[in-house]
């Protein structure tokens, strides 16, 4: 199977001499398409970096990082903002909603400049709000606006969906609400699902799940067999 | 110092752009202040300082003829701490090179002794020496307008007779501060002259041997001086006494007046704008500071802060800003204050400066800045108050909109999402956007207003000079003339249309009110000099009756059908009671017109002239003065263009000059609105901007959303700036009118087309730097942090 992403020895250092921190060491990726992949590791350990760069929010210090077999290091800031815009759903802790829009014109802010979106009640539908789309954000629950963001994410048909700490601010009820909604975009829109997290026991839905630690991989490993949502241990 | 100062401390580094925008616009206000009072100290004790070592008269005695025995008895008056008796004559000065003579007054300087009352301040050279009736002083500023110098000589026609003379002193003097020719409104140095003679030179050119026709007198403390004047006038009636009056009603101590009165009235006025815009300013920046530290708050209150210590560091904060920018301002206030007096000494011709400093200002300017600033403070801690350590450190829900959810349904189908994000902001913020465009508003009124106010002064001039005053040239005569002087001038070369005018000096009384200025009798349909309607329509002299310039009724508080008590200063002095046939539009001066026979059967004096109105063509203009200078009757005559020149240049120094900087400052609060207005909506906004960002939304498509509230905000500022600007068009202008001269207030188009252009202009910058931030944003760090 193609892969949706490969990294050729990225590496990303923030400021200069002996006050550089090195977050990615020369790390050596392949993703494959339609795979739920669960990124681990402590705090600082590169994760997040990874994410930034393969996102197209960030860029790399020296590497390669392509996308199918687009180059995204070689990528102008404009053709990074399509390759968000066309191909890219993200979700984050802080769910980073609009609070000047509903439910349903967030989704829309993205399905308006999509090429091929989904239906806007379809999206909500899926995250299990098609009755709430009238809301505004302060009057919805964390775990609401998260499937908010993630309506929002997944409404333009995004070849991949980036997640990064998805739960991290979620009780367990909502957070494994918010992690079937994430299986289940996997499942049947056949996304690329990257999530970065704390929580080791997510792993377990993962097909993939790949170790950081210091800037670099630890350790990759594949699942033989996932675990539902509901029987992760929180 | 505490570990909150150095919070503070640093939280102001933080916010240097924006602390230092509010701190300058606090400064500009206060600077305005201090250097307003400071100039207006500085004239007044200027002012007072020169009238008291040069000791000018409190009260003025013009009169015919009288003998100088009855000095002493005005000497005698209660009241009366000295009198000087002297002569004064009307010359024309010939200067080379120059077409038109220049009017001049001639004043008598005592022998063996400086004059008891109208010292000279010698500049350059001498006094005269006793017996040299060829000696004479020149006033300073007229020697400067003409680059005369010691030693030059001069020729002067005195009562028909041309003398010559040698200039051996220049002098300034504090009763020539502004020098205004007879039957002219606008002081001009270069086209009315003062010299100094001796008394026995004035006696002969003038035979007043042995008389004086003028007296000054000074009053000792505590005197009325209205009693002292109509015990004067009881006195020199019988020698033909024109009517004595005060000080404050001589022309140059009346311009001084004026023009420090609408010094005065600016003064007033503008600072509390800047004061206001600051509060304001003060008052969104740190709301929304307190709002992103909502956390510290609550924890530095869980550490066992009270809310007054929490609220005391956000109320420094406040207050550290304002005393900022009033510590700038009173700085810059005294050195702006200082070169404006600078300007204004030269201006009004005062030979020194007293700089004086109103201390009173450094208060003020501190406290209101500081209270206005509180102000806006008190609002922010209500906000401190009311957040407790567990509702501080929780995350803050999102900024809830469900309350403009009503707009839903209108703005379905017909605004994409970004536009729908901008409306909502603004109806979520109501207050906040309101006092934006009010701000904006008031910025661009302002700078319209300015303008405006600056082609009011434009149509003063067209008015005066292309409406009402069509001739080429007006010319005086030194004593009223039969009409056979006007058959006369008809013939000379080169004139096509002669106007005569009779103008008789009065005191025009109604009840209380009452105006010292003149009679102008016009023939009945009069076309050089006319009086107009509103319309600018003709208004024909009517047989009975006086019409009355619009300024001068206001003055007097009458109308059309009142009756008018005209108390006439020449020839008989009769007392006259005539009804006001109606109101005449002018801008300059305050004129009353009746129909010249008329005047003249009231005064007893049929068929007397004093000057006329002419025109000429323009060619003969040379031969027509030569032939002039030779008609001995003619005591002064002026080319329109010379008198519009000089109005002119008036306008643009001295108090006119000050709108200049008004409309820069304007500029500068405008900006400094538009900027925190573009800067608080990103820094409420950059979490959302990142977010649109992340999406995939474009720099631009973020920057509309960021900016389309500005736009709006400044769309609905504009109408209101105009409707600002025009009402504060019509205050401005009125500070500025005088009894001298009145500025008209009307729509101008091509200010408020200025002002908001200049808006405009500021909004697109700040958008642009502004813009150039959401370019720079973080989008990782941003969506990391919880805000």
């Amino acid at each position: 199977m193609a892969n949706t992403f490969t990294t050729k020895g990225l590496t990303k250092t923030y400021g200069e001499g002996a006050a550089a921190v090195h977050a990615l060491r020369g790390v050596d990726l392949e993703i494959p398409k339609g795979e739920i992949v669960v990124l681990l590791g402590p705090s600082g350990s590169g994760k997040s970096t990874l994410l930034n760069i393969i996102g197209g929010l960030d860029r790399a210090t020296s590497g390669q990082a392509l996308f199918e077999d687009q180059d995204l290091t070689a990528m102008s800031d404009r053709d990074l903002t399509l390759y968000r815009r066309d191909h890219v759903g993200f979700v984050f802790q802080f769910y980073n909603l609009m609070p000047s829009l509903t439910a349903r014109e967030n989704v829309e802010l993205v399905t308006e400049i999509a090429d091929d979106p989904m239906d806007v009640a379809t999206a909500l539908s899926m995250v299990g709000l098609g009755d709430r789309m009238d809301h505004f954000p302060a009057q919805m629950s964390g775990g609401e606006q998260q499937r908010v963001a993630i309506a929002r994410a997944i409404a333009k048909n995004p070849n991949v969906l980036f997640c990064d700490e998805p739960t991290g601010a979620l009780d367990s009820k909502t957070g494994r609400a918010v992690l079937h909604v994430l299986n289940d975009v996997n499942a049947k829109l056949g996304a690329t699902v990257l999530i970065v997290t704390h929580a080791a026991a997510t792993a377990g839905m993962a097909h993939r799940v790949i170790h950081f630690a210091d800037g670099a991989i630890r350790s990759v490993k594949t699942n033989a067999h996932r675990l539902s949502p509901d029987e992760i241990a929180w | 110092m505490t570990a909150l100062d150095h919070k503070l401390m640093r939280d102001l580094w933080r916010i240097k752009g924006q602390a230092g925008a509010i701190a300058a616009v606090v400064a500009v206000g206060v600077t305005l202040l201090v250097m307003m009072s400071g100039l207006l100290t500085s004239l007044e004790n200027t002012r007072a300082t020169y009238y008291q070592q040069y000791r000018l008269a409190d009260i003025f005695a013009p009169v015919t003829r009288a003998p100088l025995r009855e000095l002493e008895t005005l000497k005698a008056i209660p009241g009366v701490a000295s009198v000087e008796g002297r002569l004064q004559g009307s010359a024309l000065i010939d200067m080379p090179g120059q077409p038109l003579p220049v009017r001049a007054v001639a004043v008598s300087l005592p022998p063996y002794r400086a004059p008891n009352l109208n010292d000279l301040y010698l500049t350059q050279g001498r006094l005269l020496r006793p017996g040299r009736t060829e000696e004479v002083v020149v006033l300073k500023s007229f020697a400067n307008a003409h680059d005369l110098e010691l030693g030059d000589e001069i020729s002067a026609t005195m009562y028909g007779a041309r003398r010559s003379f040698v200039i051996v002193g220049f002098a300034q003097s504090p009763e020539f501060l502004f020098t205004v020719a007879p039957g002219e409104y606008v002081p001009d140095d270069a086209r009315f002259a003062a010299i100094w003679m001796n008394l026995d030179a004035m006696a002969a050119a003038y035979d007043l041997d042995g008389a004086f026709n003028e007296a000054l007198i000074s009053l000792e403390r505590g005197a009325q001086p209205q009693a002292v004047i109509d015990a004067v006038d009881a006195v020199l009636n019988r020698y033909g006494g024109q009517g004595a009056y005060a000080r404050k009603d001589h022309m140059s101590d009346r311009f001084v007046s004026e023009e420090i009165g609408g010094l005065r009235a600016t003064s007033v006025a503008v600072p509390p704008i800047f004061m206001g815009v600051a509060a304001f300013l003060l008052y969104i920046v740190i709301t929304r500071m307190v709002q992103s530290e909502r956390e510290q708050i609550g924890l530095i209150k869980a550490f066992g802060y009270s809310d007054v210590e929490v609220g005391l560091h956000y109320f420094k904060m406040v207050v550290f800003i304002a005393v900022v920018g009033a510590g700038f301002g009173c700085v810059f206030g005294i050195w702006a204050g200082r070169a404006m007096a600078g300007v204004y000494q030269s201006v009004y011709h005062f030979p020194f400066l007293v700089f004086g400093v109103d201390p009173t200002s450094f208060v003020v300017g501190v406290a209101v800045s500081v209270v206005s600033a509180s102000t806006g403070g008190i609002f922010v801690l209500r906000r401190v108050f009311a957040l407790t350590p567990a509702v501080a450190m929780r995350p803050p829900a999102p900024t809830d909109f469900s309350r403009t959810g009503a707009l839903n349904d209108r703005l379905k189908g017909w605004l994409d999402q970004p536009s729908r994000m901008v409306l909502r902001r603004i109806f979520r913020n109501p207050g906040r956007v309101f006092g934006a465009v009010i701000g904006i508003a008031v910025g661009m009124g302002l700078s319209s207003a300015q303008m405006s106010v600056m082609s009011g002064f434009d149509d003063t001039l067209d008015l005066t000079f292309g409406v009402i005053d069509r001739s080429d040239v007006a010319v005086t005569f030194f004593e009223p003339m039969s009409q056979d002087t006007v058959f006369a001038l008809k013939h000379q070369p080169g004139v096509i249309e002669v106007e005569p005018i009779r103008a008789v000096g009065a005191v025009l009384r109604n009840g209380l009110n009452s105006y010292r200025g003149s009679v102008t009798g016009l023939v009945e349909n009069a076309r050089l000099n006319r009086a107009v309607h509103k319309d600018m329509s003709d208004i024909a002299m009517p047989e009975t009756g006086i019409v009355l310039a619009k300024s001068l009724a206001d003055i007097l508080g009458i109308g059309p059908g009142d009756v008018l008590q005209v108390e006439v200063l020449e020839g008989r002095r009769p007392i006259l009671q005539v009804p006001v046939a109606s109101i005449a539009e002018t801008l300059l001066g305050a004129p009353a017109f009746m129909r010249m026979e008329t005047l003249n059967a009231l005064m007893r004096e049929q068929g007397r002239v004093s000057g006329a109105y002419m025109r000429i063509d323009s060619d003969a203009f040379p031969d027509l003065i030569d032939q002039l200078k030779d008609m001995p009757s003619v005591g002064g005559v002026t080319r329109r263009e010379d008198a519009r020149a000089a109005m002119q240049k008036l306008m643009d120094s001295g108090a006119g000059a000050m709108r200049y900087v008004m409309a820069a400052i304007a500029g500068i609060i405008t900006f400094g609105i538009v900027y925190n207005t573009a800067r608080i909506a990103f820094g409420e906004q950059s979490r959302d901007l990142a977010s649109l960002r992340v999406i995939g939304f474009t720099l631009g498509e973020t920057a509309f959303v960021l900016l389309g509230e500005l736009a709006i905000v400044v769309l609905l500022a504009l109408p209101l700036g105009v409707g600002i600007g025009f009402y504060l068009s019509t205050l401005i202008a009125a500070g500025f009118s005088t009894d001298l001269y009145q500025i008209p207030t009307a729509f101008r188009p091509e200010a408020f087309g200025m002002a908001g252009a200049a808006v405009i202009v500021a909004s697109v910058l700040s958008g642009w730097l502004v813009k150039r931030d959401i370019d720079r944003v973080d989008l990782v760090a941003t969506l990391k942090t919880r805000e």
